[in-house]
């Protein structure tokens, strides 16, 4: 998506430009099959889009359920981008590249 | 958590033998409800509280959890979907329930989510295991035992997937009867077609409790009503209630029942000679009533009442819907009560109040609560038929009623005052009388061109009292009920009674000289017997001078006829009468 004129995008690109790494954390819980399923399509995602500038962290609610309200967590799976700021939300398996892309915002190559 | 799984389990399968008997209740702590709830809400079941914007369900949810906490040392969750944790404590503060605390103490965990604010990006598939696992996390951490989800229809808003939330509630739903959890789901009130807005009462069956806030003859009342309570008695009424300063209030606020002690002390009404007409006063903690047209002297009366309670040193609260402290205090002054003493000495507290100010629930609120603070052990309350201008006639004799149960449970003595339209008409337009203990009728007795005042015991319960009308005049040093005077038309007052009273006088003089002229009249006869006898002596005394010299001459006589010479030449009687021992000693 070529919309750079909203401010986050441009806050985005600044960020961008200070620190190449993105930081994503997905939140799932067990080896569900809705788990799985993001997993592997923000892993594939990211090599598409941000080829060694990303960082995933995996975090498993039911080994750490403490974690979902100091994140303050609903639905799951969540992605969560941490980095660049601000804070980005997707809910859902991922199953979408371009819903994905449009909500990290990130800029197509 | 899993003991708690067991447990319920345990009662299910108890629950399948007796089915009507084995509903166990958790007592809200909510004033007024458990009573219409029979105990309190289903336990580890969730109640739906459902209502429109601003009616008090996220109040009544959150003072669930509080009392649940202080009260019965129960933890609680309120998961807030709505207002922020910060908004909550403000919110709930006011009425006196300090969050921090709580959450401090390991009794309460407030979770804002924050779901409802900014719109979340969904692609795919996904569940609601988060808030699961969140709501679960929470609830292990404090080991609690009800749970407040306030308002969860927001969800639905935020994540738009209807299908999924649906889903995944019929899960939650599950989840928690699983865990025992006590919980208050709130909803949004829906149109027509459904109860709530989304349809939540399809997963929450068990409870039902609508809230409404509507304002008729532009006074705003809150109603609540119990729309079902699966497997158990309740009060089927809407139930009007308030959010009051300490918290909700549902009427009826008490649990009654007629177990209230009865006292058999007596204690004065202040005014002596009606104490002896109730053969020795009201009792304690009873109900008095007094009745009474305008200017019957109903206010005075009950100034009596308090004076006298006062004097034997008894915190005394003096409610009054048409006259101000000072007034009051001013007026009894000049028939010689002085009130403002006792209200120096703390004694006594007048509280003036306009009956339209208030709802009749408010005013009933605003009584327990003013009861609660002064702690009072006689009160009177001048008068009750002021709360028929603030609701209808079968409201206020309801609101009444309530009103004489609060105060017998709390063992206060209490007189009413109760206008009545006419002097024909002793019955009030409010219906008490069967609630009150001694019932004095004061009026107004129109006979002869003026006006006379009367009191009247209608009724006492559990004692003798006289059944006759007496005149009370009232004077500068207070209320004196006068002798009672009966003509041949019956009790006579004012004038008829001063005439009654001038008559008896007369009478009583008219005596008084009839007998003194009898005295008289027997004074003199007896001095005019008197001198009868002395006269009647005389007499005797003289014939009997007479007697003797008869019997001498006769002596003589004899003896010359035998020796005449011998006798007539002594020329003396030989046995002359001794006169002198003749005279002292007459007949008597």
């Amino acid at each position: 998506m070529n919309n750079h004129d909203t401010p986050t995008s441009l806050a985005s690109q600044i960020a961008k430009q200070g620190d190449k790494t993105w930081e994503l954390r997905l939140y799932i819980s067990g080896q569900t099959v809705k788990s799985l399923k993001a997993v592997a399509n923000l892993r594939r995602i990211c090599e598409e889009q941000l080829a060694g500038e990303y960082r995933i962290e995996l975090v498993d609610l039911s080994e750490h359920p403490e974690l979902a309200r100091i994140d303050d967590i609903v639905a799951l799976p969540t992605l969560v981008r941490k980095l660049p700021p601000p804070l980005r939300r997707i809910i859902g398996d991922l199953s979408s590249s371009e819903k994905v892309i449009l909500g990290l915002e990130i800029l197509e190559k | 958590m899993t003991t708690n799984l067991e447990l319920q389990m345990n009662k299910s399968s108890k629950t399948k033998r007796l089915p009507q008997l084995e509903i166990e209740k958790v007592a809200t702590g909510v004033t007024g409800l458990d009573e219409i709830l029979n105990g309190g809400l289903p336990k580890g079941r969730p109640t739906l509280v459902c209502g429109g914007a601003g009616c008090g369900k996220t109040l009544l949810a959150m003072e669930f959890l509080c009392r649940g906490a202080v009260e019965h040392g129960e933890p609680g969750i309120f998961i807030a979907f709505e207002e922020t944790a910060e908004e909550l404590a403000a919110n709930v503060a006011s009425l006196g329930f300090d969050l921090a605390t709580l959450e401090r103490d390991g009794l309460l965990i407030v979770d804002y989510v924050a779901v409802g604010r900014g719109e979340v990006l969904q692609t795919g598939a996904f569940d609601l295991e988060g808030l699961f696992i969140r709501i679960a996390s929470s609830v292990a951490a404090i080991g609690a035992q009800r749970i407040v989800i306030d308002t969860i229809e927001v969800l639905f808003g935020a994540l738009k997937d209807a299908a999924t939330i649906r889903w995944e509630l019929d899960r939650l739903f599950v989840w928690l009867k699983e865990q025992g959890l006590t919980a208050i789901i709130t909803s949004e009130r829906g149109d027509e077609s459904g109860i709530s807005r989304n349809g939540i009462e399809e997963y929450v069956a068990d409870c039902v409790i609508l809230l409404d806030h509507r304002i008729t003859d532009e006074r705003s009342t809150r109603r609540l009503r119990v729309l079902k309570y699966r497997g158990a008695l309740h009060g089927s009424n809407e139930y009007p209630f308030l959010i009051s300063s300490s918290g909700f209030v549902v009427f009826p606020v008490t649990s009654l029942g007629l177990q209230q002690t009865a006292s058999t002390t007596r204690i004065s009404t202040g005014i002596g000679r009606l104490d002896a007409r109730l053969s020795g006063g009201v009792y304690k903690g009873s109900s008095v009533l007094i009745s009474g047209s305008a200017g019957s002297g109903k206010t005075i009366l009950a100034s009596h009442f308090a004076d006298a309670a006062c004097r034997r040193g008894e915190k005394t609260l003096y409610v009054s819907y048409e006259e101000s402290a000072a007034q009051i205090e001013r007026n009894m002054e000049s028939v010689g009560l002085d009130l403002r003493r006792w209200r120096e000495l703390d004694l006594l507290r007048i509280e003036s109040i306009r009956p339209t100010l208030l709802g009749l629930e408010s005013h009933l609120w605003w009584l327990t609560q003013l009861l609660e603070e002064f702690d009072p052990s006689t009160i009177v309350i001048d008068p009750i038929t002021s709360f028929l201008r603030v609701g209808s006639k079968s409201q206020t004799s309801s609101m009444l009623l309530r009103q004489v149960d609060i105060l017998k449970s709390k063992g206060v003595t209490a007189l009413f005052t109760a206008l009545v339209p006419s002097e024909t008409n002793e019955h009030t337009d409010v219906e008490v009388s069967s609630l009150i203990d001694t019932w004095i009728a004061a009026s107004m007795v129109e006979s002869g061109g003026e006006r006379n005042r009367t009191l009247s015991v209608v009724k006492s319960r559990g004692m003798s009292h006289s059944n006759q009308l007496t005149e009370f005049v009232i004077t500068n040093t207070g209320v004196d009920l006068l002798d009672t005077y009966v003509g041949a038309a019956g009790v006579l007052t004012g004038s008829a009674r001063i005439v009654q009273q001038a008559i008896d006088r007369v009478r009583h003089a008219q005596e008084v000289e009839g007998l003194e002229d009898r005295r008289r009249h027997f004074d003199r006869r007896t001095g005019s017997i008197e001198d009868q006898v002395i006269a009647l002596l005389a007499e005797y005394r003289a014939d009997d001078v007479d007697l003797s010299r008869v019997r001498a001459a006769v002596a003589q006589v004899v003896g010359s006829d035998e020796s005449t010479h011998f006798s007539m030449a002594n020329g003396s009687p030989s046995a002359p009468p001794t006169p002198s021992d003749d005279r002292e000693g007459p007949p008597r």
